[in-house]
């Protein structure tokens, strides 16, 4: 009892996947820090190449922060989210990994409630959800928001999921738990997260839950076509039948 | 056991059910061979009417974007007195 209420006993690796995003790391890892000011963590950057210079501004925060506490761990160009998890979890030292978007939808300051949340329920996974009170969306037009709950409540009724927010990827995992469900995940983009957490809760894994909010930025860019519902229905359909 | 077999063992037993029904007469005839529409039908008004309820309560956080905003500020400022550039160029 005494190392769970001490976080020394735990270290946190946040693995970060970057493209362009050299004007938000400086600011993610600057919050992550802020926010985390006692806890043992690394940050891990995995940038697939980025051509506006994601890279040049890690290093420079690395001069900040210190080299063991940021982990610049790039790959030649973009591989997918995927394997930019297993890429950093070889390199992650900690016990718990943290996955998050480094575009600032996902705001550090819910981390320490993720980490609290796993002491208290000695949970496998906790996972951020953006659809229960306290939790919450913005920058979403009423389209955006009809088929993100059109889709959640298909899921619900055909999957069973057992957690509110399938398509979230602010998460944290035991890091043994995350290596066991990845190695069987085959999905790409936004399914993956699904994937990985719908098999979590098939394998029986505790999973808990943190409202978190999500402000995105990526005002209009962000569209949810008729190839994106497509993609969507056949993950379900896949999930369905392979889990 | 895989989710697929746990749904289609559920629709196995509603059918039985429904099979059951049929031969035993309890409801008349007509009525029971309509029950599989109705039961369709049902459900698609219930996923309509969850879809609806929560588009309704779907939580918003305007005061979020304001909150990251003066973040940002906060840490923009912070990078710049330590020689960390991330404007754009």
């Amino acid at each position: 009892m005494d190392a769970q209420n001490k976080n020394q006993a735990n270290k946190y690796s946040i693995i970060v996947p970057t493209y362009n995003e050299r004007l938000n790391i400086g600011l993610i890892v600057y919050l992550i820090f802020k926010h985390l000011k006692d806890v043992d963590f690394e940050v891990i950057v995995v940038d697939d190449g980025s051509p506006d210079g994601t890279q040049d501004t890690v290093i420079q925060l690395q001069k900040v922060y210190g080299e063991d506490r940021i982990l610049l761990r790039p790959r030649p160009k973009k591989l997918g989210l995927g394997t930019a998890y297993i890429h950093g979890m070889k390199h992650a030292s900690g016990n718990f990994v943290v996955i998050m978007d480094a575009d600032l939808s996902h705001h550090p300051k819910y981390l320490p409630k993720f980490i609290s949340k796993q002491m208290e329920t000695r949970a496998d996974i906790v996972t951020g959800t953006r659809y229960v009170k306290g939790g919450g969306v913005h920058g979403w037009n009423l389209m955006r928001k009809l088929t993100s709950r059109g889709a959640n409540v298909l899921a619900q009724t055909f999957l069973w999921p057992g957690v509110s927010d399938l398509t979230g990827s602010f998460r944290l995992y035991r890091k043994s738990v995350l290596e066991d469900i990845i190695s069987c995940c085959v999905s790409k983009g936004y399914v993956f997260q699904m994937e990985m957490i719908v098999r979590a809760s098939r394998k029986g894994y505790h999973i808990e839950e943190v409202p978190i909010t999500f402000v995105d930025r990526v005002f209009g860019s962000s569209k949810l076509g008729g190839s994106e519902i497509v993609e969507y229905l056949k993950g379900l359909a896949y999930l369905l039948v392979t889990t | 056991m895989k989710h697929i077999v746990k749904i289609f063992s559920l629709v196995v037993a509603i059918t039985a059910l429904w099979i059951g029904l049929l031969q035993s007469s309890v409801i008349p005839r007509s009525h029971t061979c309509l029950l599989p529409g109705y039961f369709v039908v049902s459900l698609g008004c219930y996923g309509l009417l969850m879809v609806g309820v929560g588009l309704m309560n779907f939580p918003t956080c305007p005061q979020e974007a304001l909150l990251l905003q003066e973040d940002i500020v906060e840490a923009k400022e912070y990078l710049k007195q330590r020689g960390v550039d991330g404007s754009s160029s």
